[in-house]
């Protein structure tokens, strides 16, 4: 088969036709759509959602959930917020938030893979004690008045490109990278594929299980960062159905909830579908309300298609 | 026995899956009022037997008689609409559920508008629970009774509505002795009401505690019917085992040399008594027993996926403790699993994935990946092997010996040199078991060890060249190959004195 008969039979290549054409209709409905400000728009506003996207389809791959990502994201940018306005340096703010994501992501690997919990009710947990312990440190208000190191990182730009943009493709070659050339990612679909088989092979499977649940706390972390120097505050109710918005993605890119497949080509082109969308509905002026049936129902059709589209190959 | 038609009779029943005939030309009479006991060893056809009967399978040829009337039992609906029930090892009853809800489900009574009629519910459940003799409230919580209630309660709900022929698959397997003379007393009660019992079981004490006459099959054919009152244990087992052995076993000896692996006194949870072995270089020892006697629980220890509560372990004679299965791998043992689709591979993944599974320290040091580094690492094994499969298919999609392959290639890449080959050929079709056989004579002229649990008889003698008997957790016998029959294999299988 040819290398173009081969790709077009690939998930990612129908997802992304998807997005072409979704593209093509709001173009055709509204001039809007299609000028640079409106499109870096989109692409600043989808960052967010697609770099804590990365770490949901790692663990999805490996036949996981993990519901805490948003509450992740709201504890790791207070903590970033609290330590700025405290006067500590930028870097070390940084760390620390990012310690925060990873910290929290250990502790769901850890009670997954060591005490034999499934994810669902151990991040499940986590996505509200991560939450309480946000609104619990900042007693429930807004950090803000940060010095200007920290909104350099929303507003700044590298050779013309939004910093966020470049932040979410540096994310991107990095996770795929590891994904695709490392004995981590191929333990990864292993894991998801059949994890018995997996043990049995003597890979140390709780380990890069846990170490699954902290990468996805760390992207969470990185996802926070660009979300509180965009607000250029920290609330401690940030983050709220991220983690929705993070499993659409990655449904939507053809990561199989089973596990042992996906990629993360196919879960951007998800988070740019649930992005364009979402602006092109705003640019309509279709009202917030209906937006999320459509949205609904856009998620839900894209794995039917996926599915029926998989049966009919077998 | 009364001149009347039996109540169920089965007349040359043929079966085959692609690659085997399970049955060829069975034939099984069953008599009102009578336990008929249904015997062979694993494989002999008893299992497919039973399928036919009740439906969950079509006979490829062959009639089936109830009451002297031709049946067409092509589903399962048909056989429970003839009277005939079966009662497998795995109940089908929910924990949850009360046992009057368990006897009567799908058939609840109800009441006004599809409420559920709890007294006439119980009611009717104590008067089927009276009548047969079992002392069980019907309002209890199902997970609250015992195995063995639990069975009882299975019987029950088989007999809910008529029924005139009672299939039952190894009933005894999980009892203690008390509550085997229960069950045997509630099959005294059926049988004394005209139901007929066909009974399969391994246990030839109770063959003859329980049975009128015994049908014997071996190889998918019927060897024998006997009243057992004319027929010995000796000549039973002589019935059951197979002579016809040698020519699809091409093994090729080997002189044996040092000892790689000695087990002394291995224990685990009961399922595993103190055993103790030594495996050598170039030899096939043999594993055999019955289903549950511990030989997988063996295995598991020997490739460390399962810890022993006690004994040792020596690899070349050095003391080995393994905590997990890479302590094992580096000690070069390599587990050929018996459920290799759950446990083998990754479906998922090409074969040059799966075989390099195991690799990923030694093929990436420092975690990185080059590309194509596991087709390298897996191709001269594909070719070895013969693994016929292309490079993107995943291996869920091959044949049973083509992944069988897969998963030995994935120990050959690692250099093992005592592998553990749990039923090899299961699921694999005649061709591709003696390419497998064949594969086993190269790793031993290549002093390799190989320790081969198999549950077929003919494969046990015709590739081992030492043999172990384990029966309930011990070492029941030991046979040199020269020496092993099939007969006393069986009969130390089946724990009697050899």
């Amino acid at each position: 088969m040819s290398r173009a008969g081969r790709l077009s039979r690939t998930r990612q290549f129908g997802t992304g036709l998807g997005l072409v054409a979704l593209s093509g209709v709001l173009w055709a409905l509204t001039p809007h759509f299609l000028t640079v400000p409106n499109l870096l728009n989109i692409a600043q506003q989808t960052s967010i959602n697609a770099i804590v996207a990365v770490g949901m389809t790692y663990v999805i791959i490996s036949g996981g959930i993990d519901l805490s990502v948003g509450s992740i994201v709201a504890l790791s940018g207070v903590v970033l917020g609290a330590a700025l306005q405290d006067g500590q340096a930028l870097p070390l703010a940084l760390a620390l938030a990012l310690a925060t994501g990873v910290a929290c992501g250990l502790l769901n690997g850890a009670l997954i893979s060591l005490g034999g919990l499934p994810p669902f009710i151990v991040t499940l947990g986590m996505m509200s004690i991560a939450r309480g312990a946000a609104l619990v440190f900042t007693e429930g208000r807004p950090v803000s008045g940060f010095g200007p190191g920290l909104r350099a990182l929303a507003t700044g730009h590298v050779g013309g490109v939004p910093a966020p943009i470049v932040a979410t493709i540096v994310v991107y070659l990095i996770a795929h990278a590891v994904l695709t050339r490392t004995t981590f990612g191929r333990y990864l679909y292993a894991i998801g594929g059949n994890e018995e088989a997996t043990r049995l092979s003597g890979v140390p499977v709780r380990l890069h299980k846990t170490m699954i649940y902290a990468v996805s706390g760390l992207v969470s972390a990185v996802a926070a960062v660009i979300l509180t120097a965009r607000l250029n505050s920290a609330q401690p109710i940030a983050g709220m159905m991220y983690e929705l918005d993070a499993i659409a993605a990655t449904v939507i890119g053809g990561t199989s909830l089973m596990g042992g497949e996906g990629t993360l080509a196919g879960t951007l082109v998800g988070a740019l579908i649930m992005g364009v969308l979402r602006n092109g509905l705003n640019l309509l002026g279709v009202s917030s309300f209906l937006q999320q049936i459509v949205i609904g129902a856009v998620i839900i059709g894209a794995v039917l298609i996926d599915t029926v589209l998989t049966r009919h190959r077998n | 026995m009364s001149a009347r038609p039996p109540v169920l009779e089965m007349r040359g029943i043929r079966k085959s899956f692609p690659g085997v005939v399970a049955l060829d030309g069975v034939d099984l009479s069953v008599q009102a009022g009578e336990v008929h006991v249904l015997l062979g060893e694993n494989g002999a056809g008893k299992s497919t037997l039973i399928k036919i009967l009740s439906g969950a399978y079509r006979r490829d040829h062959g009639e089936i008689l109830v009451n002297g009337a031709t049946a067409a039992i092509d589903y399962p609906r048909h056989a429970l609409d003839l009277g005939i029930r079966v009662i497998y090892q795995e109940l089908s009853l929910v924990p949850h559920l009360s046992v009057a809800e368990n006897i009567f489900l799908g058939a609840i009574p109800t009441g006004w508008r599809g409420v559920i009629d709890w007294h006439a519910l119980n009611r009717r459940a104590a008067r089927l629970l009276a009548d047969l003799g079992l002392d069980i409230p019907p309002d209890t919580s199902l997970h609250r009774l015992g195995l063995a209630q639990r069975q009882l309660v299975e019987i029950a709900k088989a007999l809910a509505t008529p029924a005139s022929v009672l299939v039952m698959d190894e009933p005894t397997s999980a009892l203690t002795s008390r509550e085997v003379d229960q069950l045997f007393a509630l099959i005294e009660r059926l049988i004394a009401r005209g139901v007929a019992i066909v009974y399969i079981t391994h246990r030839l004490d109770e063959v003859y505690r329980i049975g009128h006459r015994v049908t014997v099959l071996r190889d998918a054919r019927h060897v024998a019917t006997s009243l057992l009152s004319e027929v010995t244990v000796t000549e039973l087992v002589r019935l059951m085992a197979n002579r016809d052995v040698g020519a699809h076993f091409p093994r090729v000896r080997t002189a044996s040399g040092a000892e790689l692996l000695r087990v002394e006194g291995l224990c685990r949870h009961g399922a595993v008594n103190g055993v103790s072995f030594s495996l050598h270089a170039g030899e096939v020892l043999g594993l055999g027993g019955l289903l549950g006697a511990g030989r997988t629980e063996v295995a598991r220890v020997l490739a460390g996926v399962d810890r022993a509560d006690s004994g040792r372990l020596l690899v070349d004679g050095r003391e080995v403790h393994f905590r997990t299965p890479a302590d094992a791998i580096a000690h070069r043992i390599g587990l050929l699993p018996e459920d290799r689709k759950a446990q083998g591979f990754v479906g998922g993944f090409t074969i040059a994935r799966n075989i390099a599974l195991p690799h990923g320290r030694r093929l990436a040091p420092h975690g990185f990946l080059r590309d194509g580094c596991e087709a390298a690492l897996a191709q001269p094994f594909v070719n070895e092997l013969r693994i016929k499969g292309t490079a993107t298919q995943p291996v869920r999609l091959l044949s049973g010996g083509n992944q069988q392959k897969v998963v030995l290639g994935k120990w050959l890449a690692g250099d093992a040199r005592i592998f553990i080959f749990d039923e090899p050929t299961r699921g694999v079709d005649v061709g591709a078991k003696v390419e497998i056989y064949q594969l086993m004579n190269r790793l031993t002229a290549a002093g390799a060890g190989i320790l081969m649990i198999s549950s077929e008889l003919p494969e046990l003698l015709g590739m081992s060249d030492r043999i172990l008997v384990m029966h309930r957790g011990r070492i029941q016998a030991e046979f040199q190959a020269t020496a092993a029959t099939q007969e006393r294999v069986l009969s130390a299988a089946l724990g009697l004195a050899s």
